[in-house]
């Protein structure tokens, strides 16, 4: 349940940027998640309908954009797109080796606001 | 109706709460305070663990513990009786801590006392993984009767930690639980985490984990002294 923590954070930095452009009402937020972090996206909307309900935000539709969980081979730098679940006998396609480095998949943008 | 604008944000979530843990991480650096934040599902063995490191180190560190807990008193309270100071920071239904919460729960302790301070989170291997304490390292426990799946079920725990404690490694024998296949899957989200196997109720492994913990806080110790100079 720590959508409610995130959705905060997520609505306070709009809201800032909503009073610095003189913003009369939010219609949508851009956000990019990575597909490591458990929130799922019907829950973040509903909470975040919840925390923003009276504000220039109230109704904003949020568009979630998935970011992969990408490993990179820490001998020759391929990389390689995992499923959480499955991560058993993962091993580079090129060197056949298994140690790797998490390059993406642990994102938490907000990229932008379409606003009037 | 006015012209819909697309406005730039390019802002972190959670920035907040990352300059938070960021201070209190400078600020316990500065006094010489190693914070540890250990986490695992509820049940796993943190109490019992956070009692076994305090037997083998009390004589070498002075410890204190933030006891997190949804609502009640009852992990400070062993703590307490172990001879220990121990601050119980009631989440009141929050599922984790975040670095303003550790910072009012160290208020409560007098970290002049102190060399090591043990946060014991609140049992959930979700939330805590996104918030970050402010502390130096990050331990987590898994233990046997939870399964060996639980990297995949709960990946960015086992990323984020620098320790992993597979605890209650007495039930082996019980379980269908595979050590190897646990190791080769924490590895690929984790490569550099250092895994030690503990019992708490036998003891098995404790002194190596109270030796790794002893050596991350030396390490500090000197990183401190080297500056001093």
């Amino acid at each position: 349940m720590h959508e409610l923590t995130v959705m905060q954070s997520i609505l306070t930095i709009v809201l800032k940027h909503a009073a610095m452009h003189n913003v009369k009402k939010v219609h949508a937020i851009n956000l990019l998640v990575g597909k490591l972090s458990d929130l799922e996206a019907e829950w973040m909307q509903r909470y975040f309908d919840y925390l923003s309900a009276g504000t220039v935000v109230a109704g904003a539709r949020l568009n979630i954009e998935w970011v992969p969980a990408v490993l990179s081979c820490e001998v020759c730098q391929t990389r390689v797109e995992i499923n959480k679940v499955n991560l058993d006998g993962i091993i580079c396609p090129a060197c056949a080796k298994n140690k790797f480095q998490l390059v993406s998949g642990k994102e938490y943008h907000i990229k932008n606001m379409e606003a009037e | 109706m006015s012209e819909i604008r697309l406005i730039e944000i390019k802002e972190e979530i959670l920035t907040d709460n990352k300059e938070e843990a960021d201070k209190l991480r400078k600020k316990l650096k500065d006094r010489g305070i190693f914070l540890l934040n250990l986490m695992s599902s509820p049940g796993a063995g943190k109490t019992s663990l956070i009692l076994r490191t305090i037997e083998q180190l009390k004589t070498k560190f002075r410890i204190g513990v933030l006891e997190a807990d949804i609502d009640s008193t009852v992990d400070a309270e062993q703590i307490a009786a172990a001879g220990i100071p121990a601050v119980q920071i009631r989440t009141g239904g929050f599922c984790h801590l975040d670095a303003s919460m550790v910072m009012k729960g160290l208020d409560a302790l007098d970290l002049s006392v102190l060399d090591l301070v043990i946060i014991e989170n609140v049992g959930n291997l979700v939330c805590p993984a996104e918030f970050d304490t402010g502390a130096v390292k990050n331990a987590m426990i898994l233990s046997v009767p939870e399964g060996d799946d639980k990297p995949l079920k709960y990946p960015l725990m086992f990323n984020i930690c620098d320790v992993l404690l597979v605890n209650k490694i007495d039930y082996l024998g019980l379980s269908d639980f595979r050590m190897k296949t646990l190791h080769e899957r924490v590895r690929i989200l984790n490569p550099r985490i250092t895994i030690i196997e503990t019992s708490c109720k036998t003891g098995a492994g404790i002194d190596m984990w109270s030796a790794w913990l002893a050596e991350e806080i030396k390490k500090i110790e000197n990183e401190g002294n080297i500056n001093d100079e």
